[in-house]
């Protein structure tokens, strides 16, 4: 009990030092050559996921909403940066992913995506506008729950399909990649790839303030209530539908930026991003690090992908899968909180530990009947006289 | 003598379950500041009234009549019903158990429903006021910052009921409020009702009949039965009612 002021003392400067870490002294120690350039995009890549993890959070640990399509407005993104960059490459004639299907000329829907800031339009718009009308139907219908699971699920398998399909002209399942130019700076430049992090690193620490902010506000509140009890919020006079409907929108397109700048880092898009396997790799991400809070799918995100990639490579590849699911069954079986309850479980044993030897000091009962008696009534006793 | 306006006025109200008549026909007319009781046996039908004023369920038939029928209620959903005044309280406590009871109390508050409102309103003094006032009047003060999750029981319901006076409801609907407390919680629940009535229209629904003298006290009491109005009036009148006795007691008549 005495340690929850404590933890949030704790958290905010924790929660700066953490921003000014990634955003300003990682790319310097990079520069300087203390990180190597490797682990840097590593690490862009782990905080685009962080991003994804916290849309699905706000989604999840705070509306009760489990989406199972996160990864489908995550890569929409994608493909909407990557339609730039295809465009950006340059050269005569149009890439192979047309020319295989026998077009010579570039659709025409291709055009405007010339245009940088056209292209981010289309980051936010195209899945803000797939999640309402998806959302819409969804809520408006008053499905909840394994039913609304299943159904983004579903949304994401059928679109899947469908960018497999060559016919689309979005690169079948070879995706688009052999990006080369962003905003007139090469994409292999070192400088480029350092600023690409920068500006993750920014988006991660924006998005985290604005879900603080979000979440502590009242609308927060009623989030929290509909996740705990939808009813009673609608009959509290709230259309729930409507809240529901917006915070879907606004985790699709959190997604979808975390998507769009996850793209150039990796050079490639394709809709095997899209497979439900991916939305449900980041569900555990988020209940590693501990849903219903912010920084916990973040952590959840980095350390899953740094042992991942730390595991996937050389002798121990094959049993990541066996890793990961089981790392899941143990947070699933004893870390409730996840990563982030790590802090209050230790607290709980202290205090557990220091009771029991408390109780050890005390004068040595009569009997061993007495003595167990003692240590139930001690253990009863304590947290009343605790608070 | 021209007809006094009914608040809510029921006419011919019938809802089924799979063939098993809840409410059957039923006529139920509530003037602006009663406090009404409502009784009956289990299965008579109170809650799924309730269900249906509120807008969770839809009834099969009948006409169900707001504010001197300036509004139908059967047109309208949950939270539209809600904000023309009408609140509830559930039979089971249903609070926000992860909120802190003046989370709760915020929540409920009068005032804008939208997403705008939510995100960039803010809790005025007056609100702060009216709250810290609510939290008296439901003996919650010292609980303020609890969670509601960890309240007693009795404390709950009486959350609960100051969700409703935050709403400012015109009419409130308290199902069983005396549920699971003691006789000294279900006494103090009735001075608080006793002391809304008049500023609020009250609709009780209760078993305890000791709780039903407190709070009655010789105003209409409507016994229910199968979904039907079996009998109002004063609670001595109905208790000494044959039908109701016989309703209550077994089927002495039939029987024999």
């Amino acid at each position: 009990m005495n340690k929850q002021p404590l933890t949030s003392r704790v958290q905010f400067p924790l929660l700066i030092f953490s921003a000014v870490f990634l955003v300003v002294i990682m790319p310097v120690l990079n520069a300087y050559g203390c990180i190597s350039d490797f682990t840097l995009g590593n690490w862009g890549k782990y905080l685009c996921y962080g991003i994804l993890a916290i849309s699905i959070d706000l989604l999840w640990g705070y509306t009760g909403l489990l989406c199972l399509g996160q990864a489908l407005f995550f890569t929409l993104g994608g493909y909407m940066m990557g339609m730039h960059l295809m465009r950006m490459i340059g050269g005569t004639g149009v890439p192979t992913f047309l020319s295989m299907v026998g077009r010579q000329e570039w659709p025409s829907f291709f055009m405007p995506f010339t245009s940088f800031p056209f292209a981010m339009l289309m980051v936010i718009l195209v899945p803000g506008l797939l999640a309402l009308v998806f959302g819409y139907l969804a809520f408006r219908s008053r499905i909840k729950g394994v039913y609304f699971s299943i159904l983004t699920q579903a949304l994401t398998y059928g679109a899947a399909l469908l960018f497999f399909r060559n016919e689309l002209l979005m690169g079948g399942n070879n995706g688009f990649t052999d990006f080369r130019m962003l905003l007139g700076y090469s994409l292999r430049d070192v400088s480029t790839k350092r600023g690409l992090y920068v500006v993750t690193a920014m988006l991660l620490v924006a998005v985290v303030a604005g879900c603080k902010w979000l979440t502590n506000s009242r609308f927060g509140l009623i989030q929290r209530a509909i996740r705990d009890s939808e009813n009673r919020v609608l009959f509290s006079g709230y259309a729930t539908a409507n809240f529901k409907l917006f915070i879907f929108v606004i985790s699709a397109i959190i997604a979808s930026l975390a998507g769009a700048l996850f793209v150039p880092q990796v050079g490639i898009i394709n809709p095997s991003e899209m497979e439900t396997g991916k939305s449900l790799e980041a569900v555990v991400w988020v209940a590693l690090g501990g849903r219903g809070t912010i920084v916990g799918p973040i952590a959840g995100a980095i350390s899953v992908n740094a042992l991942k990639s730390w595991a996937s490579s050389g002798s121990t590849a094959d049993f990541w899968p066996l890793m990961l699911g089981g790392s899941f069954v143990l947070v699933v079986l004893f870390m409730p909180k996840g990563i982030m309850g790590i802090p209050g479980q230790i607290g709980d044993l202290i205090a557990k530990f220091s009771r029991k030897t408390a109780s050890s000091d005390a004068p040595p009962p009569a009997s061993a009947d007495t003595s167990q008696e003692a240590e139930i009534l001690s253990s009863t006793a304590s947290p009343a006289s605790d608070s | 003598m021209s007809p006094k306006p009914f608040l809510l006025a029921a006419e011919g109200l019938t809802r089924s379950f799979d063939g098993f008549k809840a409410i059957n026909d039923l006529n139920f007319y509530l003037d602006e500041g009663e406090l009404r009781t409502v009784i009956g046996p289990n299965g008579a039908g109170k809650t799924t009234f309730l269900d249906l004023i509120t807008g969770r369920t839809q009834p099969d038939m009948g006409t169900l009549l707001w504010d001197d029928a300036k509004h139908d209620l059967l047109k309208l959903n949950e939270y539209e019903i809600y904000r023309l005044g009408i609140g509830r309280k559930f039979q089971t406590p249903t609070v926000y158990n992860d909120h802190t009871v003046t989370e709760n109390l915020i929540l409920s508050l009068a005032g804008s429903r939208g997403i705008w409102h939510s995100l960039f309103g803010k809790v005025t003094s007056t609100q702060r006021d009216r709250i810290a006032e609510i939290l008296k009047t439901i003996k919650l003060t010292d609980h303020a910052k609890r969670k509601a999750g960890v309240l007693a029981h009795g404390q709950k319901q009486w959350l609960e009921i100051g969700m409703l006076l935050a709403q400012e409801a015109r009419l409130l609907l308290v199902d069983e409020p005396a549920a699971g407390m003691t006789d000294e919680e279900t006494y103090r629940t009735g001075e608080l009702l006793l002391s809304l009535a008049g500023k609020h229209t009250i609709v009780v629904i209760e078993h305890d009949m000791t709780f039903v003298r407190q709070i009655s006290q010789g105003r209409k009491v409507t016994v229910l039965h199968q979904g039907h109005v079996l009998c109002e009036g004063p609670v001595d009148d109905v208790q000494a009612d044959e039908r109701v006795i016989e309703v209550y007691l077994g089927r002495k008549s039939k029987a024999a």
